[in-house]
């Protein structure tokens, strides 16, 4: 029965057309096929909506104007979409591109709730031109002090200033940021999941 | 970790590979680190038929204008597996690439070789209950890049693949069977070992060719297997 794995197919950088196939609403394709990935919480689900922002950043500490992010969370309620009792509408899964000129990218969603013992957080894997394979990454909210000293995630981080990275900022109420460093000073913690 | 078999990075491309040069400066420089038992997602995202339209995977007709585009047709087909072998069901699979001539559809795309009114160069599809997908397609030219004075990526067509969970998300990029750039491709060259590399090959699958039509090209896809006793377990409960 002991029969060895497969090997995984290796993974290669998305490129900075990335956009062509997976946001083609802003590649200008003539004919673009229907975006995905837009609406990550429906405007029927319940639980307060946020808006989510930032850049990511080089090591030369310059915005990456070609990336992309997706996104997965759980709902207020902490469920993922497919559990039980989770709204239809709720899709838990979103993407966004960087913009061609600042690198800002943002997303509409609602602020997840506790999963279990963990934190509200948002799952996120970045692609990008010179990035080989997806880094997985997560956005903890910097105003849920109580549940983010018990996660175990955020415990995981050995070094405090690390685990800082994973904070969006409240910048007022509703709107969160998130910027993330691929490398150098406070560089963003990414995780092997 | 997950419940999904570790990430093999004998075949993984680690971040930095300075010959491909973008990653010396998007490349994290600390180690990642592995999330603690059961913390990491095991669910997905899932698509159904009406995520998508009846031409999505047909980028042969999908951005027709006036006629059809201009290149060698050809059938991209294979299954999409996990490392036990199992077919991945109902996944979406998405491609983008360039035109015939090697030139994206992309608003900073400025190579020289012409746009094709007809071709747009994005499709997708859902794989069937045996894993399987199918695209109809053109093959892509060889196009130069920025890496050094004299750099030209081999023909190659971009694949995403979503999976049954968070941490299966894959994208890479097939090549096609004897292609000479391939060695001479950093991005390609970042991949470790030499037969990952062959498996990121399609191969000639004459058989699917539709005669008077298209030839077929066949690439299978290989996504993290769940862990054993996690996928037992799983089972004695359902």
């Amino acid at each position: 029965m002991a029969k060895s794995p497969l090997l995984e197919t290796a993974s290669q950088t998305a490129g900075p057309y990335v956009h062509i196939g997976l946001a083609p609403e802003i590649a200008e394709l003539t004919k673009p096929l229907t975006p995905l990935g837009q609406s990550i919480a429906g405007p029927r689900v319940s639980g307060e909506r946020i808006l989510v922002r930032g850049i990511i950043f080089d090591g030369a500490q310059d915005p990456v104007t070609d990336a992309m992010l997706e996104i997965w969370q759980a709902d207020a309620e902490g469920r993922h979409a497919g559990d039980d009792g989770c709204a239809p509408e709720f899709r838990g899964w979103g993407r966004v591109a960087a913009d061609f000129d600042t690198g800002l990218w943002h997303f509409e969603t609602i602020k997840p709730g506790r999963v279990g013992a963990r934190a509200p957080h948002i799952a996120l894997w970045i692609v990008a031109r010179g990035i080989n394979i997806g880094l997985h990454t997560r956005l903890y909210f910097d105003d849920e002090t109580e549940a983010n000293e018990a996660d175990p995630v955020l415990q995981s981080v050995p070094d405090s200033r690390k685990a800082a990275t994973l904070m969006a900022q409240k910048e007022r109420d509703g709107v969160y940021r998130f910027d993330i460093r691929l490398q150098g000073p406070g560089e963003t913690v990414f995780f092997d999941i | 970790m997950s419940g999904f078999r570790a990430r093999d990075w004998q075949v993984q491309p680690p971040a930095l590979t300075p010959d491909y040069k973008t990653t010396r400066l998007r490349a994290p420089s600390a180690p990642l680190i592995t999330m603690p038992e059961g913390c990491a997602p095991e669910s997905g995202p899932v698509f159904g038929q009406g995520d998508l339209g009846p031409l999505d995977h047909d980028l042969l007709q999908n951005h027709v204008q006036d006629g059809a585009p201009i290149g060698e047709r050809i059938l991209l087909h294979g299954r999409v597996l996990d490392q036990e072998a199992r077919p991945v069901a109902g996944t979406l699979v998405e491609v983008w690439q360039a035109n015939a001539g090697g030139r994206y559809r992309h608003r900073n795309d400025r190579y020289l070789a012409p746009l094709d009114p007809n071709f747009g160069g994005c499709g997708r599809t859902l794989t069937d209950d045996a894993g399987g997908y199918r695209f109809h397609t053109l093959r892509p030219g060889p196009y130069p890049w920025p890496n050094s004075d004299n750099s030209w990526r081999p023909a190659h067509i971009h694949v995403s693949i979503m999976g049954s969970g968070f941490p299966q998300r894959l994208i890479t990029q097939l090549y096609f069977e004897g292609d000479p750039l391939i060695p001479l491709c950093p991005i390609v060259q970042a991949v470790p070992d030499a037969s990952a590399i062959d498996r990121l090959t399609a191969r000639l699958d004459l058989a699917a060719a539709s005669p008077f039509d298209c030839l077929a090209y066949r690439f299978d896809i290989v996504l993290r297997g769940r862990r054993a006793s996690l996928f037992e377990n799983k089972l004695e409960g359902m």
